[in-house]
């Protein structure tokens, strides 16, 4: 296989998680400019550049295998991380679809899909299954088909139900999240489970993005990035297990931020699903530490101005409050002031 | 921003009625259609000389039928060309380009029963709702109203799906679908649906209200044809440009026949995609559109080029 998973690593107790160099060189960083806000930072979510994370509609890397087996303990402890509303039955399929025809065109020596008009075989190497299912038939998959596709692709996942000119977030499976809780947005409107956001709503940020989602067309799915800190190479870090990675935030010292602090940026795609006529949100996560980061320069420099010109109002919300200060002294021994073009680029 | 566009070949016309003809498509390159939604409609690029003419139709058929699309045209008395040509022109074997699916018109999938109405040719959108709606099991009734008995185009195609739960109005035997009595002590959690000519959507949308329906749960559609209109000037701030729309073509046509990139979806005021800023107006804007709110008309800001029109000099967009 082409790629060189690393499936003992580890995203909790021992935190074993690290990237390859090349990991590194194609996290995906969000800074195009030394200051960062809030907008409508859509684009197509069209084919990238080879081995870069935009290549495919949806990325698998060498933390594949290590990230299914942490969603599969995170769901054991707490199934409701998967949740899909009865009506919500095409659309998992359309998830299901979507997912399989990607993974199996984007990489071949993987996943293999047969389709015989509604039998389909599907076989996922990594992970060692094989599996045949009636396509529609829920009855002939070991679990419902939006869950047994999610729990074989990395990021997140919540499923739209468009209707009354809004999006409902009435499915999910969501076990590495930026400190947001399924079970209570579930069901919710575009506009309330964006509702605890601050500065964007006043930017008519959110009135501009539904009014765009909305028009998505199918075929022509769009992009943008998001990013947060998270201390630890933690995945679960949602409001239901806060006691557990809460206190962590206080555990930075200046001898620890390089490999304690992570930059935690999601790749958020939004695709139109075409029977149910919902709206697949994936949102991808990536974690890289302040040590791997500032293996180029470029982007410490960035991350530096970035964080020292951040509103506090945004810096509240993401939970960097306690540890900023640490993490900027850290990062100003990289900055030396030089003049840096725009762009995300490392180097 | 405009839609991707699929060439196919017109592989059967059958004439359904007189004025209505239906066509199925398939794609050049082979490739499956991709799958769609009840309710969804394509926009068909028709060949009339060197203008773009893009009409939208409600894909009628069955969405799981990846080989073939169809779709059903009346022939419009004030058709300004693309219904004609469908009629008179379109030979079977012809390519064209059509849009990928958008869907204005979709099923609730919240509702706990679903009355459809089709007034007409407005039966094509109801058609793919219908089967949507009996593939999944659900509380469904379809009222279907045409003019005489040879206008009830897929009366047997409707029966087939849902029997049993199919009402016939046949107009030239004085049957009418009366709204008021239709919509009245329906449970809460049903959703009424209606495509037809623009009186009767307005008749049905008016007993609703008056019932105390949520507006939630009344859905219409109407495409609007352009209507033309006395000509007027437009510049571009943007590209500079500065033309005259001339009676016959929408804003929006004009916009593409100057070679400039403007976004559509539906071309018939509904969808909201083609809104342009007015930066200037020496004259009325004639808004035809459905999509603009009251405020927003009155704000004389924004104008949805694919219906709407100026009366007087010039209108100045930022594009």
């Amino acid at each position: 296989m082409s790629i060189a998973f690393k499936p003992d690593e580890t995203f909790r107790g021992d935190y074993t998680y690290r990237n390859s160099p090349a990991a590194i060189r194609r996290f995906p960083f969000p800074f195009h400019q030394d200051q960062y806000m809030y907008s409508v930072n859509m684009e197509p979510h069209t084919k990238g550049p080879a081995g870069s994370v935009f290549e495919n509609a949806f990325d698998i890397d060498e933390h594949y295998i290590a990230e299914m087996r942490d969603r599969a303990i995170t769901l054991e402890r707490d199934p409701g991380r998967c949740v899909s509303l009865p009506h919500m039955m095409d659309a998992e399929w359309d998830t299901l679809e979507l997912i399989m025809e990607s993974l199996s065109r984007d990489y071949p020596d993987m996943f293999t899909l047969a389709k015989d008009g509604a039998r389909w075989s599907w076989i996922n190497r990594p992970l060692g299954i094989e599996q045949t299912f009636t396509f529609g038939d829920a009855a002939t998959l070991p679990c419902p088909p939006f869950e047994y596709i999610t729990r074989q692709c990395q990021g997140d996942f919540v499923i739209m139900d468009q209707r009354d000119n809004d999006l409902f977030a009435d499915a999910g499976m969501i076990t590495s999240q930026a400190d947001w809780s399924l079970m209570f947005d579930a069901g919710m409107s575009f506009m309330e489970w964006h509702g605890p956001v601050p500065l964007a709503h006043e930017l008519g940020v959110f009135e501009r993005a539904l009014k765009y989602l909305l028009m998505l067309q199918q075929g022509r799915p769009v992009r943008r990035l998001n990013w947060t800190m998270t201390i630890n190479p933690r995945l679960d870090t949602s409001p239901e297990t806060y006691p557990e990675w809460g206190p962590d935030r206080a555990s930075v010292t200046p001898d620890n931020v390089g490999d304690k602090v992570h930059l935690r940026v999601e790749l958020q795609a939004l695709f139109r699903l075409p029977r149910s006529n919902g709206m697949l949100f994936s949102i991808r996560g990536y974690l890289a530490s302040m040590n791997e980061l500032a293996t180029y320069p470029r982007w410490a420099k960035r991350l530096h101005r970035v964080l020292s010109t951040l509103p506090n109002e945004l810096a509240e919300y993401k939970g960097l409050v306690r540890y900023k200060p640490t993490t900027l002294e850290w990062l100003s021994k990289f900055d030396d002031g030089e003049v840096l073009p725009a762009g995300t680029q490392p180097e | 921003m405009s839609s991707a566009s699929l060439n196919v070949e017109i592989r059967r016309i059958r004439e359904l009625a007189p004025g209505i003809r239906e066509f199925s498509l398939s794609r050049t390159d082979g490739e499956d259609f991709p799958v769609y939604s009840g309710g969804s409609h394509i926009v068909l690029s028709l060949p009339l000389g060197e203008r773009p003419h893009r009409n939208p139709y409600s894909l009628l058929g069955d969405p799981t039928v990846r080989d073939t699309w169809r779709v059903a045209v009346r022939k419009q008395e004030e058709s300004r060309g693309g219904s004609r040509w469908l009629h008179e022109q379109a030979r079977e074997g012809m390519r064209i380009d059509i849009s990928a699916p958008v869907n204005l018109f979709p099923l609730i999938r919240t509702g706990r029963r679903h009355i459809l109405v089709a007034g007409g040719i407005g039966i094509t959108p109801i058609l793919s709702q219908a089967r949507e709606l009996a593939r999944l099991g659900a509380d469904f009734e379809v009222h279907y109203a045409y003019r005489g008995p040879e206008y009830g185009v897929f009366s047997d195609e409707l029966e087939a799906l849902a029997p049993g739960r199919v009402h016939h109005y046949v107009q030239s035997r004085r049957e009418q679908i009366e709204f008021g009595s239709l919509l009245a002590g329906r449970p809460l959690g049903t959703h009424f649906y209606i495509c037809g000519p623009a009186g009767m959507v307005a008749a049905s949308m008016n007993a609703g209200k008056s019932l105390g329906w949520p507006e939630s749960h009344l859905h219409s559609e109407q495409f609007l044809a352009p209507t033309g209109g006395e000509p007027f000037d437009v510049k571009l701030a943007l590209s500079g440009k500065a033309f005259t729309v001339p009676s016959d073509l929408s804003l929006l046509e004009a916009i593409e026949q100057q070679g400039v990139d403007a976004p559509y979806l539906c071309r018939g005021g509904a969808c909201g995609q083609c809104e342009l800023e007015v930066l200037g107006a020496e004259g009325e804007l004639i808004h035809h559109d459905l999509y603009l709110s009251a405020d927003e008309r009155a704000s004389g800001k924004k104008i949805m080029p694919c219906v709407s029109r100026l009366k007087g000099g010039c209108l100045t967009l930022n594009l």
